[in-house]
């Protein structure tokens, strides 16, 4: 906190502005009065700022190593570094609690919103095996067209329909150097239609209702909750609007190794799309501050963030995601 | 009349103290903070909220022949609980008692009538004025206890004796349920039978009389809260037009409604936008643009809006940029980052016009306010602290050093105390007295006219 006195001299690089708006959202949670809608909004954009920047800066480095590795050495993306996820990490996938009550939209987005959250708490981080199963490839932007026709409206490309969310049209070149897979889960908040995209191949699973009905990956079963998570969305059960069990304080997740903190200075950069041969990781990135707030209640974020330079980049703040997007929409 | 104050000789007056409200020790109590400051048309009244939810009325003394070189001062007239602490237990929400806005109603009969609002409810108040008690009550003791019929054996006439100036508040409508997000305005229409209300997301529209129904008029809530990318700031009503108002954005827009076009007003009559200019982007770009509080003059041809930087003036007519803009510490532009880190971003300064629309009043951090004189183009810096409060003492312009070599009686950039903020001025409708409210103290400054 900035005394009276103090100089003033603050140089800030992305990663520490990302942490300190994740933080200022959590505490907003817990301040008197209720969270500030407008103060919130504000925040998500410093959020979205600095993370174009941090991401151009991983490109710029993913760029550099690619240059170096030209012929698809192993992965850069060390899953093997990044702890098996707690058990608790692929049940939260399922586990997505909605309130049984449609009348009140915001209490529907902020419950989805608090269930979705949960899937940043662990970082999923796929298995080794997955991992060489399936390089980034032979994906086009029809897959994700066709996840958006699965949505409520069709839209392709890089926008995300409202309460869709994919990558942009991403083009994986056969020679890109595979990555560790992120799958990036989201919640069509009006159908609510589970999809899950990893490693370049669309699952799209039913409400939890009908599990046979879809192919999930390896992880992705619907495993017993683990203890702690939050209640499970049964379509039919009854739920509680506005009541919030205990939780955490800043996801208490299980980090990964010690990230490696960016040694380059922050400089703001627009993001270029000239890196096409990275994963779906990155475009989901992108497309999750695409526009605005949207993207915003979203997930994953943690574990998109690992693969990028071999090291896991879970800073306990970067971890911690499931609480603020709890916090950023409770309306 | 005359504009702002002038550093030196040769100008039309200065700044003088006048009174400070409020304790003087350091400790500050939050429930202590004023959070809003508001003259009555009249000027004779001023009120202030805070965030314990008390509103005090400061009443300006008629002249005094005897003392003629201190006009009228404020003195407490009335003080009471508006809003206490509220908590919504559907949504496990705590609702704060803090005063986020205080609007008078024009004066129509002896008693004075205000709006009070804090995030969710809003209150009418009546204050009015008892010097009169009746006495020699037939059914009732002089203490209020009802008298034993067969006691009474004579009936007699109550009389009306004087007694102590008493002032009285008194809840007369409540204006309750109407928003789901916080209310950050209200502005009373000039017709004075309405008013608005407005929150992060709806403005309502609301009849005096009625309570238990308003009209939305606004509504900018996205289907999808995803995709949620600006929210409303400030809104009030056009001083002489019933039929239009404005309200400012997050994003530093201002759109102009006309409430004849049609009943909802999403589509705004007039919209003003200043291109943003992308050489000074920056990773704060959108929270130091979003406007903060939105003010018509009292002639009604200009309006003025305050962001996190600058205030601009704009002219009804011209959309697409301000007619007139004006720094307010442009030194901090630099510090952004800091001021991000320690929420200071996020104060939302408030702006005024002073009665002629001559000139324009406007807060800072280290207790310093700003004017600026639009006929001159010259602006001061002052000070509202202790240190300067002697009765009737000039204040002295202030100036802070941005760089390079500090000259005495500069204040550096790093010096500057950011807990020490002014958000609130009011300027008297008529005449040039400021009311300045420095965290718990509320400063009183009048011009001396030389």
């Amino acid at each position: 906190m900035l005394r009276g006195r103090r100089r003033m001299e603050c140089t800030l690089d992305a990663q520490s502005l990302i942490s300190i708006s994740l933080r200022k959202i959590h505490s907003s949670r817990t301040q008197r009065g209720g969270i500030k809608l407008h103060k919130n909004l504000l925040v998500s954009y410093v959020l979205r700022n600095a993370r174009q920047l941090y991401l151009s800066e991983r490109y710029a480095e993913l760029y550099r190593r690619q240059q170096h590795y030209p012929d698809g050495a192993p992965l850069l993306a060390m899953p093997a570094a990044c702890p098996p996820p707690a058990a608790a990490a692929p049940p939260e996938l399922a586990a997505l609690p909605l309130p049984a009550d449609a009348q009140d939209r915001e209490a529907r987005s902020c419950a989805a919103a608090r269930g979705g959250a949960e899937l940043l708490e662990g970082p999923v981080c796929a298995a080794p095996p997955e991992l060489q199963r399936a390089p980034c490839r032979d994906s086009s932007p029809a897959f994700y067209r066709a996840a958006g026709s699965a949505g409520p409206g069709g839209g392709g490309g890089s926008s995300a329909p409202p309460g869709l969310l994919y990558a942009a049209g991403c083009d994986f070149a056969s020679g890109g150097a595979p990555h560790c897979s992120s799958r990036t889960t989201v919640l069509d908040l009006d159908t609510h239609v589970v999809t899950t995209v990893e490693n370049g191949y669309l699952h799209q699973d039913c409400c939890s209702q009908c599990p046979c009905c879809c192919q999930p990956a390896p992880g992705l079963a619907s495993p017993p909750p683990a203890p702690g998570t939050k209640r499970k969305y049964y379509p039919g059960q009854e739920e509680e609007e506005g009541v919030e069990e205990g939780e955490p304080g800043g996801g208490g997740v299980a980090g990964g190794p010690p990230f490696a903190p960016c040694t380059k200075r922050a400089r703001f950069e627009e993001y270029s799309a000239e890196h096409p041969q990275d994963s779906s990781n990155i475009s989901n990135l992108i497309s999750i501050f695409g526009s605005g707030f949207t993207g915003l209640v979203s997930r994953q974020q943690a574990d998109s963030e690992q693969p990028l330079n071999g090291q896991l980049c879970s800073k306990q703040a970067l971890a911690s995601l499931g609480a603020w997007t709890r916090a950023i929409v409770a309306f | 009349m005359a504009g702002v104050a002038g550093g030196g000789g040769g100008n039309d007056f200065q700044w003088c103290f006048s009174q400070v409200k409020g304790a003087i020790d350091e400790d500050v109590a939050e429930a202590d903070i004023i959070s809003t400051v508001e003259f009555n048309y009249s000027g004779d009244l001023l009120a202030t909220g805070d965030k314990g939810g008390r509103v005090v009325i400061f009443q300006r003394e008629q002249e005094n022949k005897s003392r003629p070189h201190s006009r009228g001062e404020y003195n407490v007239y009335s003080t009471f609980q508006s809003h206490e602490p509220e908590f919504d237990y559907l949504k496990s929400l705590e609702i704060e008692e803090k005063i986020n806005k205080i609007r008078w109603l024009p004066q129509q009969n002896a008693a004075h009538f205000l709006l009070s609002t804090n995030d969710k409810t809003i209150k009418l108040w009546k204050i009015s004025e008892r010097d009169k008690r009746a006495e020699g009550y037939n059914l009732k003791d002089e203490d209020g206890r009802l008298r034993d019929p067969f006691r009474i054996t004579a009936l007699r006439v109550p009389i009306l004796k004087p007694m102590d100036l008493m002032v009285e508040a008194s809840p007369r409508r409540i204006f309750a349920n109407a928003h789901t997000y916080h209310i950050n305005s209200i502005s009373v229409n000039s017709d004075h039978e309405t008013y608005l209300s407005a929150d992060d997301l709806r403005i309502n529209l609301w009849h005096l009389e009625i309570t238990d129904r308003s009209f939305n008029i606004v509504d900018i809530k996205p289907a999808n809260m995803e995709e949620l990318t600006e929210v409303i700031t400030a809104a009030e009503f056009h001083p002489h037009h019933c039929n239009v108002f404005v309200y400012s954005s997050s994003k530093g827009t201002i759109r102009l409604c006309d409430m004849r076009s049609s009943a909802l007003c999403d589509r705004h009559s007039k919209f003003f936008e200043e291109p943003e200019d992308p050489s000074s982007r920056s990773f704060f770009s959108e929270i130091i643009s979003s406007i903060s509080d939105v003010k018509f003059s009292h002639s009604g041809r200009y309006m003025m809006t305050r962001d996190y930087l600058s205030v601009k003036v704009w002219d009804l007519n011209m959309e697409n940029r301000p007619v007139e803009t004006y720094q307010v510490h442009e030194y901090l532009r630099s510090k952004l980052c800091s001021l991000y880190e320690n929420d200071c971003i996020f104060d939302k300064f408030e702006c005024c016009w002073n009665g002629s629309d001559s000139a324009i009043m406007t807060g800072s951090y280290n207790n310093f306010f700003r004017m600026f004189d639009r006929n001159t183009r010259r602006d001061i810096t002052l000070e509202a602290s202790r240190e300067s409060s002697k009765p009737r003492a000039i204040l002295k312009p202030r100036k802070v050093c941005t760089g390079g070599k500090r000259k005495k009686d500069e204040i550096s950039v790093d010096s500057l105390d950011f807990n020490k903020k002014i958000l609130h001025t009011a300027w008297h409708p008529m005449e040039n007295i400021i009311a300045v409210a420095a965290t718990n103290n509320l400063y009183i400054f009048q011009d001396k006219i030389n």
